[in-house]
């Protein structure tokens, strides 16, 4: 029988004790810290090297399936006007997304002062959510004269939902003892909107946020497509429609890239909102151990 | 301020309770013909079984509920911040840091932080907790966000402050550590104070009165008073008069389930 004696024991201070449970969890971590950014790159890279063979293998001619090679060097051909599109685009997708929290937040916090303004509204804003846009854009542009209204109009009429319920949810769900503190403390109707309502709904909100974001980019494209009229002024969605008329296809595919990644970096951008505003108390920011 | 209160018959009134009598939906009898004088310095525990009406009467005084018939009354008519609670859960801000908790009171009252930072500070001190003014309530253990409730509850002082259960959800050795800390902070401060509870020993620990409360319909059945002096510690939860006091308490406890039953 050994018997370890504390005091001659091997130092361990610099190699701290680590047995099967605890390599195993290390491991794991690793390979998610690798795995999270490598595995989809792997992915791509395969993908886009799949398609290129595809494309080279079977002799497709670049009006019906252009290779990777020729999409990227007609995105850096066409750079200037595809840009153009990308700015407007981008400018009715944020205006929408800014007049979406302006309006959802306000409608949310109007229905929790007042359940008569809910109970008379709320159900329209159902109606107007659930009516496909598609559908509700031509008339839109009948009645609108200026395009970047009616295509504001539009986006804002995908976005704003997720933002109102969101938020009606949030600022309902504050803590029903802190709402008795409150009216202990005499707060005013002011006092506990700003002091405890507000920031009970901040992470709803900001849930919110993240799915407005990208629809209020998929309201912006489509209300294009609807609204169709060129020129000086066309967005992303123009373009493409543009590019199909003349079977510009490489441009179809780069505008669309374009696309893709403007959501991307919307969805990211706001996820990085939510993780700052979150970080210090709520639990979907706090990263936990084990 | 007093470090020990007046003998029980000598102390200046604070609030009454005047048949106070509670329905709800018109049919449950929440609470029945409630009396009850609150005096200054007093220690009262409502101890009683669940249904009993104790955390009605405690809302009831809060200003939460009204009486259907009756009245309570505050001595010289009630003043803002004049009232202070904790409840069963510490019933913090998470977004908020500690100091910011313990500034609510005063902050709903219009006072700036730089106004009342010494009272935020001096309460925070009183539990124990100056250094962790800064810190967010998630870092904080069960026991010490418990504190920071207690801290917001007191700091402005109040002349009456009332605790749900409030340490009902703890574990046994850190509700002993605050049962200690909030009789300390009673000799400190003199605070006047209401303690909803189930459990006999912490009645009999920390109160001089303890009323004892039965269900349908909830009611007053017995007054007790706990005669042994302040300041009590350790050497007290093992002295035969506490185990006396326990007994009555237990005793009137019975009574109560039984008549209910």
């Amino acid at each position: 029988m050994t018997v370890i004696d504390p005091e001659n024991a091997p130092l361990t201070a610099d190699i701290p004790e680590i047995d099967e449970d605890e390599r195993a969890r290390l491991k794991a971590r690793q390979l998610e810290k690798i795995g999270k950014w490598i595995l989809p790159a792997v992915v791509m890279a395969l993908m886009i090297f799949g398609w290129d063979r595809i494309v080279v293998w079977n002799e497709i001619p670049h009006y019906i399936l252009p290779g990777p090679g020729r999409v990227l060097s007609t995105l850096i051909a066409d750079w200037a006007m595809l840009f153009d599109a990308l700015l407007v685009t981008l400018q009715i997708t944020l205006l929408a997304l800014a007049v979406a929290v302006i309006g959802g937040v306000g409608l949310a916090v109007l229905f929790t002062q007042s359940r008569l303004a809910e109970m008379s509204f709320y159900p329209y804003a159902v109606i107007l959510q659930v009516t496909p846009i598609v559908s509700i854009a031509p008339l839109i542009f009948i009645y609108v004269d200026s395009r970047l209204a009616g295509l504001l109009i539009c986006a804002w009429l995908v976005a704003f939902f997720p933002i109102l319920s969101n938020t009606t949810l949030g600022l309902n769900s504050a803590d029903h003892n802190l709402r008795d503190l409150f009216r202990i403390y005499g707060a005013t109707r002011w006092q506990r909107l700003r002091f405890l309502q507000l920031p009970s709904a901040l992470p709803y909100f900001l849930g919110g946020l993240r799915i407005a974001g990208g629809l209020s980019l998929i309201g912006a494209v489509v209300a294009e497509y609807v609204a169709g009229t060129g020129g000086i002024g066309s967005g992303l969605a123009f373009r493409i429609l543009e590019a199909g008329y003349r079977l510009n296809i490489p441009r179809m595919f780069a505008a669309l890239i374009l696309i893709a990644v403007t959501g991307v970096v919307i969805f990211a951008g706001l996820s990085f909102l939510s993780h700052m505003l979150l970080r210090k108390w709520h639990e979907s920011a706090i990263k936990r151990e084990g | 301020m007093s470090t020990s209160p007046a003998p029980i018959g000598q102390r200046a009134p604070v609030l009454h309770m005047e048949s106070v009598h509670k329905v709800f939906g018109g049919q449950v009898v929440a609470l029945s013909d409630m009396e009850l004088q609150v005096n200054e310095g007093d220690f009262i525990s409502l101890l009683g079984p669940s249904g009993c009406g104790k955390s009605t009467a405690l809302r009831l005084i809060a200003g939460l509920l009204h009486p259907t018939r009756g009245r309570i009354t505050w001595e010289g008519g009630q003043g803002s911040g004049d009232l202070g609670v904790v409840f069963q859960e510490p019933t913090l801000m998470p977004w908020a840091t500690v100091a910011q908790n313990v500034w609510l009171p005063y902050r709903l009252r219009g006072k700036t932080y730089n106004h009342v930072k010494d009272e935020v500070l001096e309460a925070l001190k009183l539990v124990g907790l100056e250094q962790f003014q800064n810190a967010y309530p998630r870092e904080l253990s069960g026991g010490m966000k418990m504190r920071v409730s207690i801290a917001r509850a007191l700091v402005t002082r109040p002349r009456l402050i009332l605790m749900d259960e409030p340490f009902a959800a703890l574990d046994e050795i850190t509700r002993f550590r605050l049962n200690n800390d909030l009789l300390n902070l009673k000799a400190k401060i003199g605070c006047t104070v209401i303690f909803v509870t189930h459990s006999v020993f912490e009645s009999v620990f920390l109160s001089d009165r303890i009323v004892v409360m039965a269900a349908r319909p909830g009611r007053v059945i017995r007054e007790l008073q706990v005669d042994a002096p302040y300041p009590r510690d350790e050497t007290f939860r093992t002295s035969s008069e506490y185990a006396a006091h326990c007994r009555a308490a237990s005793d009137a406890l019975h009574i109560a389930m039984g008549e209910a039953a």
